[in-house]
């Protein structure tokens, strides 16, 4: 199992340094001025060669990569000239914004999802089952955009329209500064990410449980005469979290690379928010710090799946 | 009484092609402490008969009655089958590596079998038992073993887990459906020596589901042959093999392997079983019999042939047939000059 893992850190590594040459290649390696820019639009011609020189843009290329990834691996993701902080800085901050969004939503997802998924298996072809399918299907097929003004024109703008104003239009306020307020800012939202995720979970988990209810060890666990909800729960469910296991550390590693349209609905400061203003302002650092802190989540997240497939199948763990 | 009386079962899915009768009409009895095995072509309905016994087919309609032990089991409710289910009935399946569930240690799985049935056990007690059990049916080292995921025994020491679950809880019966097809020709053999042993030490009656006619002459007190979800001969076993009446009984005899190549799978006549879900009138075998005359039409019931009161047939043809002819196909002399 620890060469399994070991391999599999090993792979990450490789797709990481890719990465980082392709990041690397795209940004600085671009046919136009470097300095100018990662300096954004209006710097002055002062700041262009203080930053060539910062970079050492006079060094040679190879020099110029292993000085890139000597300071990205010792957390300096490089300098916002156009907020005039350090990129991590920026990152530093909106960071725990997606991180309380994505994983408050997670808990949401999962846990509508799966409980749907088995309800609708156990009993195939029901009306719990048939209800099921369209209130998934309803989701699924509904932008997270749109879902998100919906729930903001009922639950923010009707609401306060009529004297309940309880949530707010949008916008972050941070756990440090009291868990209700935290909450209040994030109720929407999470359910805007999690309602359209919770569809997928639900598909997923409904179809992964009808193949293992058919499996001959369901039978062997019906043969015992153990209650029929230790044999969906400890029996079936269990096999059937696998491939829920494996999308999970998929949506939630890209997410955390930013929530783009649901941080954009509710003006949260995420990262994916951060991002898009970054393009739109031509504010590389920022840009190039993000790419490389999501494709390292995407990474590590695909380890961490492994590591969790070692940790529920034991011919994985033992092999 | 009988251990086992099933009368007049009757088992229909719905399906998109249409209803499948799996199961038409079948009665058997078992008696305690003795073996019956059932025998018929894939398809037969053998697992469906027995799995509806115990409620574990689901989707179906069944009719009928199955008395066991006093209590009917069709129709009862799932609390009243729980209780029977594993404690008073143990289930043994063809392939032990897919009933075994991958996630779980041996240990935990026998284990969960005696604390299911009576939660004063303790989890440690469970375990201690579970180590013995898996040692009764032949688990070297099983202290050790207990602790093992299905995936680290071979197929042979797999199913042995699986009868030692079965076992666990001193059933009355013990229903075990192709324990050996899945296994090595030398595996079978000791996997089938532990069930004799059990059943020895225990009184278990057996219900053994096979192809192998190999195994019934091993094994069996009683035999059913099925075909197209219904028994077609009931019968000792030494009536069967010397005095079969039903040409489907006769086809399977004459198709006995001989000694050196055990296991394989019946290919008794010509032709194919009748579909299930438009089945042809009269006799099922009607299309394959070799004997089949205007009478056949009609379908036979099942009743007394031959010389024991307990050998039925469900063929028109004379009931003397089978006393009179005795002739016995070579392999199958053979087959129980070498039993035991
Ligand atoms: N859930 C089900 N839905 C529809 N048809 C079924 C179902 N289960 C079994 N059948 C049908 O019932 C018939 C009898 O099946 P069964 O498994 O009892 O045969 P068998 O005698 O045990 O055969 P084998 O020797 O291959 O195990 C088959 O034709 C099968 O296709
Ligand atoms: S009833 Fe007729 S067709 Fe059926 S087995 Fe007997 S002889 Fe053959
Ligand atoms: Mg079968």
């Amino acid at each position: 199992m620890v060469r399994f893992l070991l391999r599999r850190v090993l792979q990450g590594v490789v797709v990481l340094w890719l990465i980082t040459m392709a990041v690397f290649a795209l940004f600085y390696i671009a046919p136009n001025d470097v300095a100018r820019t990662l300096a954004g639009r209006q710097a002055s011609p002062e700041t262009i060669a203080l930053i060539s020189h910062r970079l050492g843009l006079d060094q040679p290329i190879w020099k110029q990569y292993l000085d890139f990834v000597w300071r990205a691996l010792h957390g300096d993701l490089g300098y916002d000239y156009y907020h005039q902080v350090p990129v991590t800085t920026i990152m530093g901050a909106a960071l725990p914004v997606t991180a309380s969004l994505v994983l408050g939503a997670a808990v949401i997802w999962v846990g509508l999802g799966v409980t749907n998924g088995v309800l609708s298996a156990v009993r195939p072809r029901s009306v719990t089952d048939r209800s099921l399918t369209v209130f998934s299907l309803f989701f699924y097929s509904m932008p997270s955009f749109l879902l998100g003004l919906v729930l903001l024109y009922f639950l923010y703008y009707q609401l306060t329209l009529h004297g309940l104003a309880v949530l707010p239009a949008g916008g972050y306020s941070p756990l440090a500064g009291g868990l209700g307020t935290w909450l209040q800012h994030l109720l929407l939202p999470w359910f805007t990410l999690a309602l359209v995720q919770a569809a997928t979970y639900t598909r997923l988990t409904r179809g992964s449980m009808l193949d293992v209810l058919g499996e001959d060890y369901v039978r062997t666990a019906r043969s015992k005469g153990i209650s029929e909800r230790r044999v969906v729960v400890r029996h079936a469910l269990r096999s059937a979290l696998t491939p829920v296991v494996t999308q999970f550390g998929i949506d939630v590693a890209g997410l955390l690379g930013g929530a783009i349209v649901t941080e954009q609905v509710f003006s949260l400061p995420g990262l994916g928010k951060t991002a898009v203003d970054a393009i739109n302002q031509q504010d590389l650092p920022v840009i190039i710090g993000i790419v490389l802190f999501a494709s390292t989540a995407v990474v590590v997240a695909n380890i961490a799946v492994d590591a969790v497939y070692a940790v529920l199948d034991p011919r994985v763990r033992l092999h | 009484m009988a251990l086992l009386e099933v009368r007049d079962l009757h088992v229909e899915f719905d399906t998109p092609d249409g209803v499948v009768h799996a199961v038409r009409g079948l009665s058997f009895d078992v008696e305690r402490g003795s073996t019956l095995a059932v025998v018929g072509e894939s398809g037969s309905g053998k697992s469906v008969a027995t799995q509806t016994i115990t409620g574990l087919t689901r989707g179906a309609r069944v009719t009928g009655s199955a008395v066991f032990d006093g209590t009917e089991l069709l129709g009862a409710s799932e609390e009243t089958l729980r209780a029977v289910r594993g404690a008073r009935i143990g289930m043994i399946f063809q392939d032990p590596l897919s009933s075994l569930h991958p996630y779980y240690t041996v240990g935990w799985q026998v284990a969960e079998m005696i604390r299911a049935h009576d939660r004063t056990v303790t989890r440690a007690m469970a375990r201690e038992r579970a180590a013995e059990l898996l040692s009764l049916v032949g688990i070297p080292r099983a202290r050790r073993r207990v602790d093992d995921y299905p995936h680290q025994f071979s197929g042979g020491m797999r199913q042995r887990v699986m009868i030692a679950m079965a076992v666990a809880l001193d059933p009355a019966l013990l229903i075990a459906d192709e324990p050996t097809t899945a296994l090595d020709v030398t595996v079978q053999a000791q996997v089938l020596e532990v069930m004799q042993q059990l059943q020895d030490r225990f009184g278990t009656a057996i219900v053994l589901i096979t192809h192998d006619l190999g195994v019934v002459a091993e094994m069996a007190d009683e035999v059913v042959v099925m075909y197209a979800g219904r028994a077609m001969e009931v019968a000792p076993r030494r009536e069967l093999f010397y005095h079969p009446h039903h040409p489907y009984s006769e086809g399977l005899l004459r198709s006995l392997p001989s000694r050196g190549e055990p296991g394989s799978r019946l290919v008794p006549v010509p032709g194919a079983p009748p579909s299930l879900l438009d089945p042809p009138q009269g006799c099922p075998f009607r299309p394959r019999c070799p004997h089949a005359f205007a009478d056949c039409h009609d379908q036979p019931p099942l009743r007394p042939v031959g010389g024991s009161p307990d050998h039925l047939s469900a063929c028109w043809l004379p009931p003397s047939r089978g006393t009179t002819t005795g002739e016995v196909p070579a392999p199958a002399a053979r087959e129980l000059q070498e039993a035991p």
